[in-house]
């Protein structure tokens, strides 16, 4: 990985900043930053040209979209793979507030392009292990009693750069996660539809895209919170998380939601694809690996100041605030640390944290402009503390790829530039 | 939970065998269906029953031990005309020169500090190369090789591999008996919990910070050059 991995957060931060001062300039310089129309110059230089003009009407567009002042705040690419079909691009976590992802911002890793799928052309198939094999339209799937809930889903080589050269943004080091609302059928709904056998112990899930990508999922998740979804934040799914269907397995590897849902098999044994064999599997020091390590455990990080970026404005008071979230339940609570990690601080959790969803947390501060390092640290429900990068080198070595979830320390400069630190050795 | 699951079974079956459902399971499903995520509902009678047609086109997954393995055969020879044909250019003459993944090669590397990955090194079971040959590659035609085709590139890129002979012909019964040298290193677990650790409050030990990524300033600099 090189250093140009990530920069564009940077600009950001310095645009704002940028804008800022000019801002502070034009309330002296007065009429250079607020031109106003001729006709409205009886209002005077102060007041903003916004109120001395008609705005745009109503459908400008249709389907709205950002402010064009955050045109910025988009995905960007890795710069690991040689094609941009097998891919993936990170969410900008650095630019977001609260804990639901946008549709247009959730991050993206497919493994052969993303299909065009006409829903009414779209089947779902169940068979396999069951007493009535069937399948299923659009139309059938959304007749059945839906749910919906607010899950994170997160990529299980989001991090994967903190292994061995850790990222130089936010972005581009924790950005394999977004949360969103789905809305579905349970799983288990249409796997009592058609009745699964007693021997019936996994089920396949298989998408509809060019990857044709497999995945086995074990019937206890099934038959737990396993989602058909078909809704995304209050709309259809965006194609690239799945349209017009996907599985949702709340809590596990990002991969295993298979998107572009087409047909779910049961069987007695797991069916050892690709994508669990050559590819999601933990490779330990000693030539082993593990298979099946479902659970993304308990994550956080900071987000805002956050590597890649720079404290706007200098010293004085601030609001730390970032994400955090566990696969195996709710987050119990969150601490943070501004001096290195000598001592550490109860965050405010936003609200009640929802289960295998992200919950945000806070902390007031004031930053007196001397450089120090800053962390945040989840415990999850389960009692299960988020562990230091030297504690989870140990355990796994450096070839492990997937499921880094240590504590990420943003390292903040004199100058309010923050920096993604770490130590070198574990 | 509470009972819907068996309920709902014994609904089903009861239709399956064209009973009618007993009238106290058919009371007791009829209840709001348990709030929370294991709620059971009963048979709604939505989908249709697959035609045997479309059911043979789409069950095309391929299990550890062959099931389901299509008729055909192929051998390293045929296989290695194909490779240059539809798979070289991606993936090198001999399944090593990428530009995309490496195929071939990186036996004894898994527990060294740069492991390689492969179909010979890492793969354990052969069978996954003909599913995943089949539904996913050429990657740019995708599905567009026949069984016959696609035993022959299994074959070759398993003689690549050395894990058969040139003479070798792949079938449904060859395939599976394959041998993989890292079958039974794979440890099949969920995500494994470190040992317990405690949240320190005051007078924890400090991040042993001696290295950054790049700083935003860099970056930036960087990016003019
Ligand atoms: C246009 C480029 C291209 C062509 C042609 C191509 N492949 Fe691939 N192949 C890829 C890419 C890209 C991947 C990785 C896909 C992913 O990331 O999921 C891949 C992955 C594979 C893998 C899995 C590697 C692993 O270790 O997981 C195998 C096996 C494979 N290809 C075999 C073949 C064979 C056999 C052919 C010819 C029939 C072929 N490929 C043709 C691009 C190509």
């Amino acid at each position: 990985m090189t250093k140009s991995d990530d920069h564009a957060p940077v600009d950001r931060s310095r645009r704002r900043l940028l804008a800022a001062a000019g801002l502070g300039g034009a309330a002296l310089a007065g009429p250079a930053v607020l031109t106003r129309p001729a006709l409205a110059q009886a209002a005077g230089p102060l007041v903003p040209e916004s109120m001395l003009q008609q705005g745009e009407p109503i459908l400008s567009p249709p389907y709205g979209v950002p402010s064009r002042f955050e045109e910025d705040v988009v995905r960007r690419a890795t710069d690991l793979t040689p094609t941009a079909l097998s891919s993936w691009s990170f969410t900008p976590l650095q630019d977001l507030h609260g804990i639901i992802t946008p549709n247009g911002l959730f991050y993206e890793r497919h493994h052969n392009g993303v299909p065009a799928i006409d829903p009414d052309a779209h089947r779902l198939m169940l068979h396999g292990l069951v007493e009535r094999p069937l399948v299923f339209t659009m139309n059938d799937l959304m007749r059945f009693p839906a749910v919906s809930v607010i899950h994170f889903l997160e990529c299980s080589g989001n991090s994967l750069s903190e292994y061995a050269s850790p990222a130089a943004s936010v972005q581009t080091s924790h950005g394999l996660v977004s949360c969103v609302e789905w809305t579905g059928v349970r799983l288990s709904t249409l796997l009592d539809e058609a009745g699964v056998r007693p021997e019936g112990k996994w089920v396949l899930a298989e998408g509809a895209d060019g990857a044709g990508m497999t995945r086995s999922v074990p019937i206890e998740k099934a038959l737990d919170d396993a989602l058909i979804a078909f809704g995304q934040n209050g709309e259809m799914l965006r194609p690239e998380q799945g349209y017009p269907v996907r599985l949702m397995l709340p809590g596990y590897e990002g991969n295993m939601s298979i998107k572009w849902l087409r047909r779910l098999k049961v069987a007695e044994r797991p069916f050892m694809t690709r994508e669990e064999t050559s590819k999601y599997t933990d490779l330990m020091p000693d030539g082993t690996s593990r298979q099946f390590t479902f659970t993304m455990q308990a994550k956080s990080v900071i987000t805002r100041p956050a590597a890649g970026g720079t404290i706007a404005g200098g010293p004085g008071p601030l609001e730390i605030s970032g994400v955090a979230w566990s696969g195996a339940g709710r987050v119990r609570r969150v601490d943070v640390t501004v001096d290195g990690g000598r001592s550490w601080q109860q965050a405010q959790l936003d609200g009640e944290p929802l289960p295998k969803a992200m919950t945000r947390f806070r902390l007031p501060w004031r930053w007196d402009g001397a450089p120090t390092v800053i962390a945040s640290r989840v415990t999850d429900e389960t009692g299960y503390v988020q562990p230091t990068r030297e504690a989870l080198l140990e355990a796994r070595g450096t070839n492990y790829v997937y499921h880094y979830n240590a504590i990420a320390p943003w390292k903040i400069g004199a100058n309010g530039e923050v920096t993604n630190a770490y130590a070198a050795q574990s | 939970m509470p009972m819907p699951r068996k309920a709902s079974r014994a609904v089903a079956f009861a239709a399956l065998a064209g009973l009618a459902a007993p009238v106290a399971v058919m009371a007791q499903s009829d209840a709001p269906a348990p709030a929370g995520p294991a709620a059971r509902t009963a048979p709604i009678g939505l989908g249709e029953r697959p035609s045997e047609e479309l059911l043979r086109a789409w069950n095309i997954d391929i299990s550890p031990d062959g099931e389901n393995l299509p008729q055909g055969s192929g051998s390293v020879s045929e296989g290695e005309t194909i490779f240059a044909q539809s798979c070289a250019v991606c993936h090198g003459a001999d399944g090593t020169g990428g530009p995309m993944d490496r195929l071939a090669g990186g036996k004894g590397t898994l527990d060294t500090d740069d492991p390689v990955k492969t179909v010979g090194s890492y793969w354990p079971y052969a069978t996954t190369l003909y599913d995943y040959v089949h539904r996913a590659m050429p990657f740019d035609n995708p599905q567009s090789l026949t069984a016959d085709e696609v035993y022959a590139v299994t074959a070759y890129v398993l003689h690549l591999n050395e894990l058969v002979p040139q003479d070798a012909v792949m079938d449904a019964q060859s395939l599976p008996q394959v041998e993989m040298p890292n079958r039974d290193a794979f440890e099949q677990m969920d995500t494994v919990t470190l040992p317990e650790a405690e949240a320190c409050m005051s007078d924890c030990q400090p991040f042993d910070v001696d290295m950054q990524a790049a700083t935003p300033s860099e970056i930036e600099e960087e990016q003019v050059q």
